[in-house]
């Protein structure tokens, strides 16, 4: 059970980012973060794993309040949470199979990972963990020369390798076609619905939301401004999130 | 404006050409001009082979009295040695005039006459020396004799033997008088010392690079603003790991001459060296993967932690003794090897310099290892005190221990003042640092005490920039100085030098990479868990590699250039070889000296470049 409480987050400079935002997220909850560029979604994904410091405010899960914890806690903590990035933010000089096993870093001794000497059943999982998203052929190939549905799929197997039980994923499929978009966010489903993972994904697309999420927020400029299932997003709920000259895609 | 532009460009260039003593005068000078020529000449003719020389005539026919219809001599191949004699027939007694082409620069000539029965030499004139081309124009008396039959003018000088596609063989004798066979040409003194000379260049340029690589590589880190501003410390951990450095400093040099003591009653005995160097590392890896397990789910007891701490800080202890085996292994072998390898000797001096270097070495390294240790237990210890003591309690210890440590730190910069300056008063060297530092660092505690986290990170970024920027504004060529008082006149010093000036340099260019480095990969890696180590050896550093090698061939060039004329200085190498010709004046030696560096330098251009295409 994930627990945001007054969240608040000015950068230096003046820009607040995210003000007094609170929810609740049950564990297993699929759930979809919408709203405007720059309204704050980023932002509060990045909050929740403190890749980004709160300003103010409380961020609990299974108990454990994450906004106060130390290093050493941090790390136990950040290896529970997976993450996916819209720009997928693998290191593409390295191998496939070297991003994927960067999901273990959590776990492994921190010596014996700095000369790349990972334990035969981390290559193992993490090998398993790429035949999920059907990409056991390309492990050994520079990750630059993926393509960008392949690359999200190695990330999608990062997140997987680290065994979360939530997963942040931050516009996952903002970059990608609709066909693929599909297959990345049925990746999400699958491991919300057989392992049980939460997951919190701020999307763009309403077909999207509709389809895959349990539960909604909406941020707008910093503010919660809705939470309830995708369905009870009317037209008017929608030009409130959106504001006055949105319409519709699809 | 613009006007105004000019006006102070005039005055500005009036002023450079007054400060700087452009003189167009000395340009057309005469004396200089024909010294200039004199120069350039030598230079464009290097001194390469050396030819061993004889006595050689050339002659030319001559009819005295002059035959009935005049005496037309035949043409002579204007582009060999010869000489031609005006008029061709003279009366006998009537003076001719000489003109010789052809012959070796500045050849001593002398001219005889021959009468037709070829043996007899008889002198004309006296010895003249022919100009830098090689030719000579002598009028001068013929003697008085007759004869119907033709005579020949004849002038001895002494020429090489031997040509390039034709070398001769000649039995001579050496200096101290003992016969020897010589080729003529052969390789002259000044090409082999050259040769000798630039190889040893290269590889003062290929240690220089090496040795700055490696430093610079992790200092890049330290000057990385993007990975060092997000270092704070809590400022009670920070002064109980200041404290803590020297304490262990301390220690780990008592443990490392232990260690030594211990390895000395083993090297005494070749076959106890041999069983030390085997068992003991294996031993160590036992212990090893008893203490640092392959993953870690669930946090160790206190117990186990103690237990595994112990085990490690035997093994260390155990591996400082085994590096001072291998070390003195090292030294034997080299020893034992280098007699037996020829002209391969120095591999077995490689051998016997690694040794000692490692033994060297190895007391200052654990003195730093065990320091760095200490100051991470410290460290746990304060953010233990931290998380189980309330603020009320942490806040007011962290004062005097922040004064402490201050007072420590520059006490230690007492300790260098005083050797510096030769001050033995202790008011001077530890009162008043000491109250200095303590003041410092009270004030610092004072500064941070509500937020209580001090931007370590930022002060170590801008001190290392300051000291690479420092190190890298004096010129390699300067540096030498201190290092040859150090090391000594030569090759090493020029080495070393070249070598901090290389860590400078690249530490920047490294830095300035690392801090344009994409952060999406680096946030991923974070997002798992990673360590900040883990984070830097997973995202930072496969970014940066291409860039790195980059500058890496850049920095290699600039040193195959600095190495050529760091012997100007001291540093050894060509440079000095090409000092010493040029102060002899002998500038076709120089002149070797000079192509060699333009092939060297040229060749490495490439070469690198080459290299540049392959891997980046």
């Amino acid at each position: 059970m994930l627990k945001v409480e007054h969240l608040t987050k000015v950068y230096e400079g003046g820009t607040i980012a995210l003000e007094d935002v609170s929810f609740e997220v049950p564990a297993g909850e699929f759930l979809a973060v919408i709203g405007l560029s720059g309204s704050g979604k980023s932002t509060l994904l990045r909050c929740i794993n403190r890749l980004i410091e709160p300003t103010e405010g409380r961020i609990l899960w299974n108990g454990a309040d994450i906004t106060s914890a130390s290093q050493d806690e941090m790390r136990r903590i950040r290896r529970k949470i997976g993450m996916v990035f819209q720009h997928f933010n693998l290191v593409h000089r390295s191998k496939v199979i070297t991003n994927v096993l960067q999901g273990s870093l959590g776990y492994v001794n921190p010596a014996l990972s700095i000369i790349n000497k990972f334990p035969k059943e981390q290559l193992e999982r993490a090998l398993s963990q790429l035949g999920r998203v059907g990409l056991t052929d390309q492990a050994y190939k520079r990750a630059d020369t993926l393509s960008g549905g392949q690359q999200q799929r190695v990330g999608v197997a990062r997140a997987m390798m680290q065994n979360p039980e939530m997963v942040l994923a931050d516009e996952p499929v903002a970059s990608l076609d609709p066909v693929l978009a599909h297959s990345i966010m049925q990746y999400l489903e699958l491991i919300n619905k057989e392992d049980n993972v939460t997951v919190l994904c701020s999307l763009h697309f309403l077909d999207l939301v509709h389809r895959y999420a349990d539960n909604t927020i909406a941020l707008k400029d910093g503010h919660l401004v809705f939470e309830g299932p995708p369905s009870e997003i009317d037209d008017a709920k929608f030009k409130d999130i959106y504001g006055e000259e949105a319409e519709r895609v699809g | 404006m613009v006007a105004l532009a000019i006006i102070a460009g005039v005055v500005v260039y009036a002023y450079g050409f007054s400060a700087t003593n452009v003189d167009i005068s000395q340009i057309k000078a005469e004396t200089r001009l024909a010294q200039l020529t004199r120069v350039v000449r030598a230079l464009a003719r290097p001194d390469l082979v050396t030819y061993e020389r004889t006595d050689t005539n050339t002659d030319a026919p001559i009819y005295m009295p002059c035959p009935p219809g005049g005496f037309t001599p035949p043409k002579v191949d204007q582009y060999s040695r010869h000489i031609t004699i005006e008029p061709a027939c003279v009366n006998p007694g009537d003076p001719i005039t000489v003109h010789g082409e052809n012959f070796s620069p500045n050849a001593r000539v002398t001219l005889y006459m021959v009468p037709p029965s070829g043996d007899l030499n008889l002198i004309l004139g006296q010895q003249f020396v022919a100009d830098e081309t090689g030719s000579f124009t002598e009028t001068l008396d013929t003697r008085e004799r007759a004869s119907e039959e033709q005579q020949t003018i004849r002038a001895i000088t002494r020429e090489p033997i031997g040509s390039i596609f034709h070398p001769a063989t000649i039995d001579t004798f050496d200096s101290q008088g003992n016969a020897i066979t010589v080729k003529s040409p052969r390789i002259s003194e000044a090409a082999k010392v050259t040769w000798v000379k630039i190889i040893q260049t290269v590889f003062i340029a290929l240690l220089a690079t090496t040795l700055g690589v490696f430093i610079a590589i992790p200092m890049s880190f330290f000057a990385s603003r993007n990975l060092m501003k997000d270092i704070k410390i809590p400022l009670i951990k920070l002064a109980l790991q200041i404290i803590a450095f020297p304490v262990g400093m301390v220690l780990g040099a008592l443990a490392a001459g232990e260690a030594h003591r211990l390895s000395l009653n083993l090297t005494s005995n070749l076959a106890l060296t041999w069983l030390g160097v085997l068992v003991l590392p294996a031993l160590m890896l036992v212990a090893i993967r008893w203490a640092l397990p392959a993953v870690e789910d669930e946090e160790p007891s206190p117990g186990v932690r103690l237990a595994r701490a112990m085990v490690l800080v035997i093994a260390a202890v155990a591996g400082v003794v085994v590096l001072f085996l291998v070390g003195n292994l090292l030294m034997r072998f080299g020893v034992w090897l280098a007699p037996k390898l020829g002209s391969f000797f120095f591999l077995g001096d490689f051998s016997t310099t690694i040794g000692d270097i490692l033994i060297a070495v190895i007391t200052f390294v654990t003195a730093l290892m065990a320091a760095a240790v200490l100051a991470n237990l410290a460290g746990r210890f304060a953010v233990w005190l931290r998380a189980h003591a309330s603020d009320s309690v942490v806040r007011p210890i962290s004062l005097p221990l922040s004064a402490v440590a201050g007072a420590g730190m520059m006490l230690l910069l007492g300790q260098l003042i005083s050797w510096l300056y030769k001050i033995q008063d202790p008011v001077k060297i530890i009162w008043v640092p000491g109250a200095i530092g303590a003041l410092l660092g009270l004030g610092l505690a004072a500064r941070v005490y509500k937020k209580e986290a001090v931007n370590v990170g930022l002060t170590v970024y801008y001190a290392a920039r300051t000291l690479f920027n420092g190190i890298r504004s004096i010129e390699p060529l300067v540096m030498v100085i201190v290092f040859a008082v150090w090391v000594g006149l030569g090759a090493f010093a020029g080495a070393l030098a070249l070598s901090l000036h290389t860590v400078a340099a690249l530490a920047k260019l490294y830095s300035e990479q690392v801090e344009s480095i994409l952060t999406g990969p680096l946030e991923a890696v974070q997002a798992t868990g990673a360590t900040r180590l883990q984070t830097i050896v997973y995202a930072v550093i496969p970014q940066i590699v291409p860039p790195y090698i980059s500058f890496t061939l850049y920095r290699w060039d600039i040193n195959v250039r600095m190495s050529t004329i760091i012997g100007f200085a001291g540093g050894g190498g060509i440079g000095a070889i090409l000092q010493q010709n040029i102060r002899l004046l002998d500038y076709r030696a120089a002149s070797v000296n000079m192509l060699a560096i333009a092939v060297v330098v040229a060749s490495m251009d490439y070469l690198s470049s080459r290299v540049r295409e392959r891997i980046v």
